[in-house]
């Protein structure tokens, strides 16, 4: 086994395939430790894990202190609901702060793209991005990724379809570069105020509706709509994407007829998933994206700790 | 005191003056310019074979922070900034706290300006109070107080109206007007140029008609008003046209551009270096080539490096909240010499965008070494390989994205009024 020679994990861009498989296997590995009764091993004993959230998270910041607490790392979390500059407090301030405390791991999550990877060079600690403003979300990225090869038994070949808020979105991002590497097809959609500059040059085909954007698809991705965004007029109101970009049932006509479903949560049921489609067990994987995520994660907090050593 | 600066280049593209020859200063002015000068007695006597002597350069577009800022930069370590990068003169922005918008700040600065005795200083004065965008100011009260130009430079004026009373009440007074060009609706949560790489690196944009649409609209307000415009910092494609279509019509148009604009891109950002962050943004390739070729064709008059120090705290933030600019002043007229060095710009033409030029904008009785003129003289070694060491900064402001760059040719000799402000000889290699 090939260990992951890297001290941060900051986003897929820079992953190649074969660490991309790397974490996917370990991964796997790991997703029999949550079924045991005893949902603990001793991998990381004496390690520390801090969860710093400057973003509101329930889901991956829970997601990050199960996969620690089941390889029995300390975790500790910090919500730090201010930004640094609103306390006074630079990053910097708080990188060293917390780099005298000497935890092994520090799981960032801020709204400011490109924040882990200015704390990655100020500090020695292995930082792993939780999502940086529109940047990246690689972790979720991989356990979309995992659940994928779940499902299909391949990622290779395959027609992924992310449909949404594409220009807000690191978890599109983290997806187009993780699974064009890995060999799929990326198609986005979504109305032209939702699409980036340039995405093309991701490599990705983009249109503007659903429906071409999902023909044939082996996979397809929903976005959650921000209501706030309405607010910069992206789009006029819930209501009205809803009728045009809400994956409802007669689009499972036009993917590939065994195509799943899936959504990083949490989901705004009715507004771009219908609920009969979100709970769905016939396609929807959403449930098994929340499981994958506490094995993903597990699998990249103990890759960055020395792994296989 | 009598200064004799011997076999140089003289280079005055006021006087069309391209030749090897000597230059004589006495009681502060210029006294002869021509070749095989006697030296007078009691002259000392400057040997400057190999250099180039250009009337002293001239920044139009600077920050120094006081009064307010004092930890970014003062009058005294900016004006030093100055003359070590080779500029005699230098206008500076409103934007200090308080804002320049009334004659006891522009005599604050002036009086500070004076103290500090290195470089000529020109304050620019606020457009609106406290370039707010709302009231006028007193323009008529700044001149007398001594402002050279009007400028609510990073706050624009969006108000269309306020922008044509403010062209027509400083037309009539023969102030310049400075426009930072920003539609502040198009530009709203941007952080860098809209494009490719901001895709990529998942930071807002800002569209290259956010400048655009000002330029256009200010190009239509001095046509009709028949007042004139300058525009600050240019940074996009379809500014360079808008400027040249309108000089073409021979509107009283002018505009400048900094060194950072041709010569990084928005894919510079790629770490997320805070240094980078700049406003306008750095934009995309095209961009840089047609700022050269504005540079080129005189559709740009002039190069400004837009000095905007900052101090750690303000930079060493997260991405978002990091202030814009670069600390400018001591590498601008390396960066600009690269114009020379690739063959866009011939030397006079250089000298012309950083000296002459910026002082008829400003209308300064600067930028020539005719016969009388203030003895305001830029000594540049053109050959002279260096790169440039933050630390070592006269500036307080750390912030350049050209740590460690290598240049080539640097001013080693800066005389302010006949004086020698600046000596950068004996640092030579």
């Amino acid at each position: 086994m090939m260990k992951l020679a890297k001290k941060d994990i900051l986003g897929i861009e820079e992953m190649t395939a074969d660490e991309i498989s790397l974490i996917l296997e370990t991964a796997e590995s790991f997703l029999e430790i949550s079924t045991r009764e005893i949902k603990k091993v001793p991998t990381l004993r004496g390690k520390s894990v801090i969860n710093l959230f400057y973003e509101a998270s329930t889901r991956t910041r829970t997601s990050f202190e199960i996969a620690g607490k089941r390889l029995s790392a300390d975790t500790i979390n910090i919500a730090a609901s201010t930004s640094s500059a609103v306390k006074g407090e630079t990053l910097l301030d708080t990188a060293r702060t917390l780099e005298a405390m000497n935890p092994d791991i520090i799981v960032l999550r801020h709204s400011v793209a490109g924040t882990p990877h200015m704390l990655a060079r100020m500090v020695k600690q292995s930082i792993i991005n939780a999502g940086d403003g529109a940047h990246e979300h690689p972790s979720q990225a991989l356990l979309d990724m995992m659940t994928i090869r779940e499902k299909k038994g391949r990622i290779a070949g395959l027609k992924v379809a992310i449909v949404g808020d594409i220009l807000h979105s690191r978890v599109a991002r983290s997806n187009i570069y993780g699974l064009s590497r890995m060999g799929a097809r990326v198609v986005v959609a979504g109305p032209a105020t939702m699409m980036p500059r340039g995405i093309e040059r991701m490599g990705v085909e983009a249109f503007t509706t659903i429906e071409d954007a999902i023909a044939g698809a082996d996979v397809v991705m929903m976005l959650r709509i921000q209501l706030e965004r309405q607010k910069q007029n992206i789009f006029p109101s819930l209501r009205e994407y809803s009728h045009h970009y809400c994956l409802s049932r007669r689009h499972m006509k036009l993917t590939a007829p065994d195509a799943i479903v899936m959504h990083p949560g949490p989901i705004n049921r009715g507004v771009e998933i219908s609920p009969d489609i979100a709970d769905d067990p016939a396609c929807s994987v959403i449930l098994d994206q929340v499981n994958h995520g506490v094995a993903v994660r597990m699998a990249m907090l103990y890759l960055l700790s020395g792994g296989n050593e | 005191m009598k200064l004799l600066l011997k076999g140089a280049r003289v280079i005055d593209p006021a006087q069309n003056l391209d030749a090897l020859m000597d230059v004589l200063v006495e009681g502060g002015k210029i006294a002869a310019c021509k070749p095989g000068i006697k030296a007078p007695a009691g002259a000392k006597v400057l040997e400057l074979s190999g250099m180039l002597v250009t009337p002293g350069l001239i920044d139009m577009h600077t920050h120094l922070r006081e009064p307010g800022y004092e930890y970014r930069e003062t009058i005294a370590s900016g004006s030093a900034a100055a003359v070590a990068g080779g500029f005699t003169s230098i206008a500076c922005m409103p934007n200090t706290l308080p804002v320049n918008d009334n004659r006891s700040v522009t005599e604050f600065i002036l009086r500070k300006a004076a103290e500090a005795n290195l470089a000529n200083i020109y304050p620019i004065g606020a457009i609106s109070m406290g370039s707010e965008g709302k009231q006028m100011t007193e323009f008529w009260d700044l001149r007398e107080a001594g402002i050279a130009a009007l400028s609510d430079d990073g706050n624009p004026v969006m108000d269309a109206a306020l922008m044509r009373r403010a062209m027509e009440y400083a037309y009539s007074l023969e102030l310049p007007v400075i426009q930072h060009c920003e539609d502040k609706n198009l530009s709203a949560g941007g952080l860098m140029n809209e494009g490719y790489q901001a895709t990529v690196l998942g930071l807002p944009g800002i569209p290259a008609i956010a400048e655009e649409v000002m330029v256009a609209r200010d190009i239509l307000i001095a046509e009709y008003t028949g007042t004139r415009i300058h525009f600050a910092h240019v940074s996009t494609t379809g500014s360079v046209r808008l400027i040249r279509a309108a000089k073409k019509r021979r509107l009283k148009v002018t505009a400048e551009t900094a060194p950072h604009y041709f010569t990084l891109t928005d894919e510079s950002l790629r770490n997320y270096d805070t240094n980078y962050k700049v406003s306008p943004p750095l934009r995309g390739d095209a961009d840089v080539s047609a700022i050269k070729e504005g540079l080129a064709d005189g559709t740009l008059d002039a190069i400004a490096c837009d000095h905007a120090p900052h101090g750690r705290t303000d930079k060493e933030v997260e991405f978002e909240y990091a202030a814009c600019g670069i600390s400018g002043l001591e590498t601008s007229l390396g960066l600009s010499l690269s114009l020379v060095q690739e063959g866009i710009l011939p030397w006079p033409e250089l000298i012309a965008k950083m000296s002459c030029n910026p002082a008829r904008i400003l209308n300064l009785p600067k930028g020539t070494l005719a016969k009388g003129a203030d003895a305001d003289i830029t000594v540049i070694h053109p050959d002279l390989a260096w790169s440039v060491d933050v630390a070592a900064f006269h500036s307080l402001g750390k912030n350049s994205p050209f740590s460690g760059r290598k240049l080539k040719g640097r001013a080693v000799l800066t005389i302010v009024g006949g004086d020698i402000k600046y000596d950068g000889r004996a640092s030579q290699p």
